[in-house]
């Protein structure tokens, strides 16, 4: 593991249907997430993806990479942008990459994730810490 | 109405206790689409080293997530639910939360401010096992938009 290393990219088609799976695995019922009325309602262009989900993929990049999702002991992100689904099988489209950004002595590294939705960013600051080994 | 700044160092009593299944896990993982066998398969998460099947790195976010809600909720707080957004959220694991534990959830406030109209809320939690064994702290912004916003 190097500084500038790039992770294996991943890209998901989120669908309304991975959103109502993932608000009963999450047990995460706020109906932006799955009425589309309702998210209207409240200003929203369209039902939006759960921000939580989003930052669930980019664990995921960061732990397919490591192998043992174990070695993973820090990951944060903020919130900066929706991910809005539209009804139909084509869903949205968020494209999650990462690099190794520094390499520690204490035996870990940090790894900078970035996921995008329609060409903008998603989340912010949103890094993780890894155990090397 | 701005939120009361006295509502900084308030430590909120401990959840129920949350057991972590196997079930919950797995579905847990197909739900974020993670196919890792570690999740999945107790003889592979004990080749690796682990208990049990552990829990992907955001899974917490099922207790922690209620807890918050809880704290929104509390009427002497008084925070405007529809008008506020999860800002960031962060998971510092002490060890993989896995399949057996029995977890409580201890929330505090650690913050309370407000910028440019908006008001801000850092709610840590502490996720331990039942003995007192360090699990997760977890760390959540919440924002609440202000009225002019």
């Amino acid at each position: 593991m190097n500084a500038g290393d790039q992770l294996p990219a991943l890209s998901v088609r989120v669908t309304r249907e991975q959103l109502v799976r993932y608000a009963g695995a999450a047990l995460d019922f706020n109906p932006i997430h799955w009425n589309e009325r309702f998210a209207r309602d409240v200003g929203l262009p369209d039902v939006i993806a759960h921000g939580m989900l989003t930052m669930a993929l980019g664990g995921r990049l960061v732990t397919d990479w490591l192998g043992d999702p174990g070695r993973l002991i820090e990951y944060g992100a903020r919130f900066t942008r929706p991910v809005v689904v539209p009804d139909g099988d084509e869903g949205a489209l968020v494209e999650v990459t990462g690099k190794v950004a520094e390499v520690r002595d204490d035996g870990t590294a940090r790894v900078d994730v970035t996921a995008k939705f329609d060409g903008r960013t998603v989340l912010g600051k949103a890094q993780a810490v890894v155990r090397v080994s | 109405m701005p939120l009361d700044p006295s509502f900084a160092g308030r430590t909120y009593p401990p959840t129920r206790t949350y057991e972590v299944s196997r079930e919950k896990i797995a579905e847990f993982a197909d739900a974020i689409g993670d196919g890792s066998p570690l999740h999945r398969d107790a003889e592979a998460a004990r080749a690796a080293g682990y208990p049990d099947v552990i829990a992907p790195p955001t899974f917490l976010t099922i207790i922690n997530l209620t807890s918050i809600n809880e704290i929104v909720a509390d009427p002497e707080l008084g925070l405007d639910y529809s008008r506020m957004v999860h800002g960031d959220q962060s998971f510092t694991h002490h060890r993989p939360a896995h399949a057996g534990d029995r977890l409580r959830l201890t929330a505090h406030i650690e913050e309370v401010f407000a910028r440019a109209g908006n008001d801000f809320l850092t709610v840590r939690a502490d996720i331990a096992t039942v003995d007192g064994e360090p699990v997760c702290t977890t760390r959540a912004q919440l924002v609440v938009r202000g009225e002019s916003a």
